[in-house]
């Protein structure tokens, strides 16, 4: 049986502080993530690297695949809040750097960073952060009203700015160029945008507790 | 030894765990009752992993509450799913992880994973991924991975629900066999029947404590009161 | 399952220290787009290949690792020759993939364990600022272990529900599927807090 969150239950989630108040336990270093904090992040990392493997579906145009992976990575925000969304994101980006083929379409490795399309998946991870920022604004409840703003704004503003700066650069394209070119992906974007906000205020119904409280950081 | 002294616990405003008092000495002890009674938060007491609103549990002389830590590095603890507790890729690594703070060299720590894998049965195993294991190797791994550390005391929440006949009866040979103190919550009454003590729980308090056919009937009245 | 993109073998590049092939990368491709000349891509064609082959990776999936970047080479080629001319086009869009099949080179030929290693060996000095080396070896082994984890929920939440008969619902599908996970990483939670993880360095 798993177990539910409660109020005063120091198995709870929250962030980092987990063992805090045992005496004895050190704790997790003050930057550091705890055990628990640990597990979220590790597992929505894993999250986004299954959304990616089955059917990738490249859209024709400009290498960069349509899949739900931007949905998880949005997901990942709304649901842990900035800081644990962000550093599953990091995870990923790391992973593929090891050589693991993390990408949608099996991509990954090096060659993912030497190519023009990085910034895109560069962007996760500010992306995230924005997002989670956003979304926890009412927490430890979750607003479908600052959910959406995360998802438009970090979702999808984030990543798709970081995205066109670095294609823009790689490539030798005028920015307008590249973001025009890029421009293909933003109505799938919002599509996901919308699905992560319906499945994260689903989810935060099933299992309160989820994001951070607020004044721990996000 | 495990002592339960006037332990209870709420989660929220939901009292699971009342009065609890026991002294545990016995090598092997058995705890049964219906869903939701409060056996895996009586177990999980015993780490620290809930600590109780009220009362204090003291393992060989340590104060779960104070001295987790080191309570935590004497005390290990089987979940009911092994795929959860498996955390590197491969059972090598995983038994490896345990041993991280063991001050081992890296040729000692190769030594002990592969004997360890040697003698849970898992050495043909060791380098493939953990995914590929069935639930019975996995809970097998859990076990190896936990007993590599030499706990004084082992924990098992229902360590055999996922595992065929097999497996279940190569655990419990395994549990049985162990130097160290056993505390094994379960629902199979195969396994509590021939212990020296069993707990009977119901509504988060003790209400049987004795031999392993007692507690065994005592649980099934309980069922079998409750079923009409 | 997450199988690596690592090749196995035994030429020098697989020899070869981590670091240096990721220096000598960083240093061959930096110069390869540096020198903005149609030869320079040219050049690190016959090089890449040479190493690639050399390295007994085979023509095969060379050719593969090309076609697999057709779309972005033939979006890219036809925006600068539009914008910039034929010359300009080689040169970025040469340069470009050059340096990806390079860089899948040092990924085809260096184990994961080997570039962990590094990785974890490199982040030593940021101990300072707070990052412990250990604890990003344990987050990434503990994410390659849940993949797996996570694919058989995902099969679960499928099968459950074509059962229900919700064949075409994603929310059917991902509600259950995010639920569980997050089931499962408290369950890894607490695995891990039992393990000591929580704890500080021993005694
Ligand atoms: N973290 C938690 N927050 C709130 N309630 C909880 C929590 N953990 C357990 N409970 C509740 O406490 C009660 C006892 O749970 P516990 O898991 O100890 O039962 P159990 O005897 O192990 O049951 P089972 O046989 O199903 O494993 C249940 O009613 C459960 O819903
Ligand atoms: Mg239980």
């Amino acid at each position: 049986m798993a177990t539910r969150a409660t109020p005063d239950d120091p198995t709870r989630r929250e962030t980092g502080t987990s063992a805090s108040s045992v005496p004895d336990v050190p704790g997790p270093r003050a930057r550091g993530l705890g055990a628990r904090d640990l597990a979220y992040v590790a597992t929505f990392a894993a999250l986004i690297v299954v959304l990616g493997l089955p059917g990738a579906i490249f859209a024709f145009g400009s290498g960069v695949p349509i899949t739900l992976q931007t949905f998880g990575v949005m997901l990942a925000g709304l649901i842990l809040g900035g800081r644990r969304g962000a550093l599953a994101c990091l995870l990923v980006v790391a992973l593929c750097a090891l050589g693991l083929p993390v990408l949608a379409g099996g991509r990954g490795g090096l060659g993912v960073f030497a190519g023009p399309t990085v910034g895109f998946l560069l962007g996760w991870v500010p992306g995230a952060a924005v997002t989670g920022w956003l979304a926890a604004r009412r927490a430890p409840g979750f607003s479908v009203p600052w959910g959406t703003a995360g998802a438009l704004l970090g979702g999808i503003g984030v990543v798709h700015a970081l995205g066109v700066l670095v294609l823009a650069w790689r490539a030798h394209l005028a920015p307008s160029a590249a973001l025009t070119a890029d421009l293909v992906f933003v109505p799938g974007d919002l599509v996901k945008a919308a699905l992560a906000v319906v499945v994260a205020a689903a989810v935060h119904r099933a299992v309160p507790g989820l994001l951070p409280p607020r004044g721990a950081r996000p | 030894m495990i002592t339960f002294d006037g332990v209870g616990h709420r989660f929220g405003d939901r009292t699971v765990l009342r009065g609890i008092d026991l002294d545990l000495r016995e090598r092997f002890v058995g705890v049964v009752g219906a869903n939701g009674s409060g056996k895996s938060t009586l177990a999980r007491c015993v780490n620290g992993l809930v600590r109780p609103t009220s009362g204090r549990v003291v393992v060989d002389g340590l104060d779960v509450g104070r001295q987790t830590a080191r309570v935590r590095r004497r005390v290990g603890f089987v979940f009911p799913d092994p795929a959860a507790q498996i955390v590197m890729p491969t059972p090598a690594e995983d038994v490896a992880f345990s041993l991280r703070r063991a001050g081992l060299s890296r040729s000692q720590t190769t030594a002990r994973v592969e004997e360890t894998l040697e003698r849970f049965g898992l050495a043909g195993h060791a380098d493939h991924p953990a995914g590929l294991l069935s639930s019975g190797q996995r809970q097998l791994l859990a076990l190896a991975s936990i007993l590599v550390t030499e706990p004084d005391v082992l924990v098992c929440d229902e360590p055999t629900t996922l595992l065929d006949l097999r497996h279940t009866r190569r655990v419990a040979a395994l549990l049985h066999g162990l130097p160290q103190q056993v505390l094994m919550v379960t629902h199979d009454l195969e396994l509590l029947g021939g212990l020296e003590r069993v707990i009977v729980v119901d509504e988060g308090r003790v209400v049987a404590d004795g031999d392993g056919p007692a507690g065994v009937a005592t649980y099934r009245a309980l069922m079998e009161a409750d079923a009409c | 399952m997450l199988t690596s993109l690592y090749v196995p073998g035994h030429s020098w590049l697989h020899r070869a220290p981590v670091g240096g092939k990721v220096l000598g990368l960083l240093v061959a491709t930096t110069l390869l787009l540096a020198w903005r000349d149609p030869a320079a891509p040219a050049l690190g064609a016959v090089v890449v290949a040479a190493v690639h082959l050399g390295a007994g990776l085979g023509v095969r999936r060379l050719l593969a690792q090309v076609w697999a970047l057709r779309w972005v080479v033939a979006v890219l080629a036809v925006l600068q020759w539009w914008a910039a001319g034929p010359r300009e086009a080689v040169v970025v869009v040469g340069g470009l993939l050059v340096a990806i099949l390079a860089a899948g080179v040092v990924t085809a030929t260096t184990r994961i364990e080997a570039m962990m290693d590094a990785v974890v060996g490199a982040l030593g000095p940021l101990r300072r600022v707070g990052v412990d080396p250990d604890r990003v070896a344990l987050a990434l082994g503990l994410t390659i272990r849940t993949v797996p984890a996570l694919t058989g929920i995902a099969r679960e939440v499928a099968d459950a529900r074509a059962a229900r008969g919700m064949g075409r619902s994603p929310r059917a599908l991902l509600v259950p599927l995010v639920v569980r996970a997050v089931r499962h990483a408290d369950a890894v939670g607490d695995a891990l807090v039992a393990r000591g993880v929580d704890d500080g360095p021993g005694e």
